[in-house]
């Protein structure tokens, strides 16, 4: 249902270049939840991104459901792809009311002149509210700005779900939550995800999630996929053997780095 | 006094229609759109036109304003979203072009009314039993109708994206929301309302003057601020009612300085600076306030 195409990004400032994303393909089918690990700078927020429409890549192509969405704008992708970023300030709209946001979730296209928050909807967001289990069925009127961040992350998540779209992605959603609220939000994402069935994306940090959640995991390092898991190969492996992989493949790039060191002077990598 | 009262409250809810525009711009959209000072005059210069020289009605007359200074709205958005200039810089621009276009619209540097059929002279023979109420119950109703539009369409599903465009461009992206159309939409409105304020000014005090506009988006910031800091609410209704009171209370006070304020040596040329020192207290006021003692939170 998503393919990534030969995709690169470049970053230039100035003379400077770095290229983010190299030469990827990626295909996901209905129904797959693929998390996506990696170091620093491997590339994994610019890969959603690219998938969200907020950067256009530099080269190659993006199909959603076997259209071309290259160089659709984002506000329009959005109409098909939800989304969840690590700030939970960045999901939801300050000044408005919890009960608010939650309309500004029901149309994903074609908002008109009817009235955007009918008595009809607020009882239905207060059942919607009450699955959450954190209260927030009693704050319908709270402006958002007022609530915690693992509560604005929660009503992220059930903002992004309410219409379900075609495919979701999962920016680190968890990062910035304590231990207790990053549980909350990950169980809240996985029954959403088990219930609709919808075809899913998610970076992470915490390698035990990655390998607990969904069925495909990928590796990324410098704009690469260096390595993928499915299926039992995957809810087979632990931490361990990530960890392993991983240091394998920066051992050799080290390698690579000294030994290329004498012939170049100063390695801008 | 009574008199002075009640021209100042005609004055105040003719202009709060602007400042119910300045509140779209900057306090919905939290854009500080200075294309106000410009469209007021165009709503002005457009209506008096005309009446002067058409026999188009003067209530179509204000609606035909609107349409004017939504164009003007539209030209500040599109320069600040299509061609990337600063929305401070683009509010300027607009504004100093204006200033040519409505002296071109009027052919001259001011526009009399006094031989127009005015809506105001039509109102005030129409309801001559209303006596000397006449004007301000028209001009009270007529306010009274546009907060109400105005009010209904924040509570719509477009509304509410425009608030949303306002308060965190990010979110309203992600729930697929155009951010630019909604500045355009939002900048529109704002200056039809702006102009429909001056083209109803216009013809309720008899002339249209190609400096009328001077200052608008003080008065409109002022009326929004003096308003806000009165009635705190993120209610709708609420917010609209607390400009147009804010716009009332800063007429009457501008009245009674006029009528009195020489007692202490002031003349009407200190006007402006006087508005303009108002705003800055009342900007100041509220951010002391915060400092000093944060609010806990209700809810």
């Amino acid at each position: 249902m998503l393919a990534l195409d030969n995709v690169s990004k470049i970053f230039h400032s100035g003379a400077d270049h770095v290229e983010a994303i190299r030469k990827l393909n990626l295909s996901l089918a209905d129904g797959d939840f693929l998390t996506i690990i990696g170091s620093n700078g491997a590339g994994k927020s610019t890969l959603l991104n690219l998938i969200a429409g907020g950067v256009l890549p530099s080269t190659g192509r993006i199909l959603l459901n076997e259209r071309d969405i290259t160089a659709v704008p984002a506000y329009r992708r959005a109409r098909s792809i939800g989304r969840i970023v690590q700030d939970p300030l960045a999901g939801t709209a300050p000044e408005m009311t919890v009960a608010e946001n939650l309309a500004l979730a029901m149309k994903r296209q074609g908002r008109g002149l009817r009235l955007a928050l009918p008595r009809k909807l607020r009882r239905e967001f207060t059942d919607q509210l009450a699955t959450l289990d954190i209260g927030l069925e009693s704050r319908l009127d709270c402006p958002v700005a007022l609530l915690s961040g693992g509560e604005r992350q929660a009503l992220a998540v059930l903002m992004a779900t309410l219409v379900p779209p075609k495919l979701l992605l999962l920016d680190e959603h968890t990062a910035a939550l304590d231990p207790a609220n990053a549980a909350m939000i990950v169980r809240l994402t996985e029954s959403f995800v088990d219930r609709s069935g919808l075809a899913t994306l998610m970076v992470t940090h915490n390698m035990e999630q990655a390998i607990a959640v969904g069925n495909r995991l990928i590796m990324m390092h410098r704009g690469e996929v260096i390595h993928e898991l499915q299926g039992n190969e995957k809810s087979a492996a632990t931490v361990d053997d990530l960890v392993d992989l991983f240091s394998q493949r920066h051992i050799a790039d080290d390698e690579l780095l000294l030994k290329r060191m004498p012939e170049t002077a100063s390695v801008g990598t | 006094m009574v008199s002075l009262l009640v021209h100042a409250a005609e004055q105040g809810l003719a202009y709060g229609i602007a400042a119910l525009g300045v509140f779209l711009t900057y306090r919905v959209l939290k854009f500080p759109d200075l294309t106000v000072d410009g469209s007021f005059v165009t709503g002005a210069a457009v209506a008096s036109l005309l009446l002067v020289r058409t026999g188009i009605d003067p209530f179509s007359v204000l609606l035909i304003a609107f349409a004017a200074g939504a164009c003007a709205g539209l030209v500040t958005g599109l320069l600040n979203t299509k061609l990337g200039i600063t929305n401070l810089l683009a509010g300027v621009l607009t504004m100093i072009m204006l200033y040519s276009i409505n002296l071109r619209i009027m052919g001259r540097p001011n526009l009399s009314l006094l031989r127009a059929s005015t809506a105001t002279r039509l109102v005030s023979i129409a309801w001559s039993p209303l006596g000397s109420l006449a004007i301000l119950t028209f001009i009270l109703l007529l306010t009274f109708a546009i907060k109400l539009v105005l009010d209904y369409f924040l509570r719509t599903e477009l509304g509410f994206a425009l608030r949303a465009t306002g308060d965190s461009e990010r979110m309203i992206t992600a729930q697929g929301v155009n951010v630019n159309t909604m500045k355009l939409l939002g900048l529109a409105l704002s200056n039809g309302l702006v102009a429909l304020s001056g083209a109803l000014v216009a013809q309720y005090s008899g002339f249209a003057d190609v400096g009328m506009g001077l200052g608008i988006i003080v008065t409109g910031l002022a009326a929004v601020i003096i308003g806000g800091a009165l009635i705190r609410s993120n209610r709708v209704g609420l917010m609209t009612a607390s400009v147009l009171l804010g716009s009332l209370i800063y007429r009457v006070a501008v009245s009674l300085a006029l009528r009195y304020g020489y007692t202490v040596g002031f003349q009407a040329s200190d006007l402006k600076l006087i508005t303009s020192l108002l705003v800055i207290v009342a900007l100041v006021i509220p951010y002391m306030r915060e400092r000093r003692l944060r609010k806990v939170p209700s809810c």
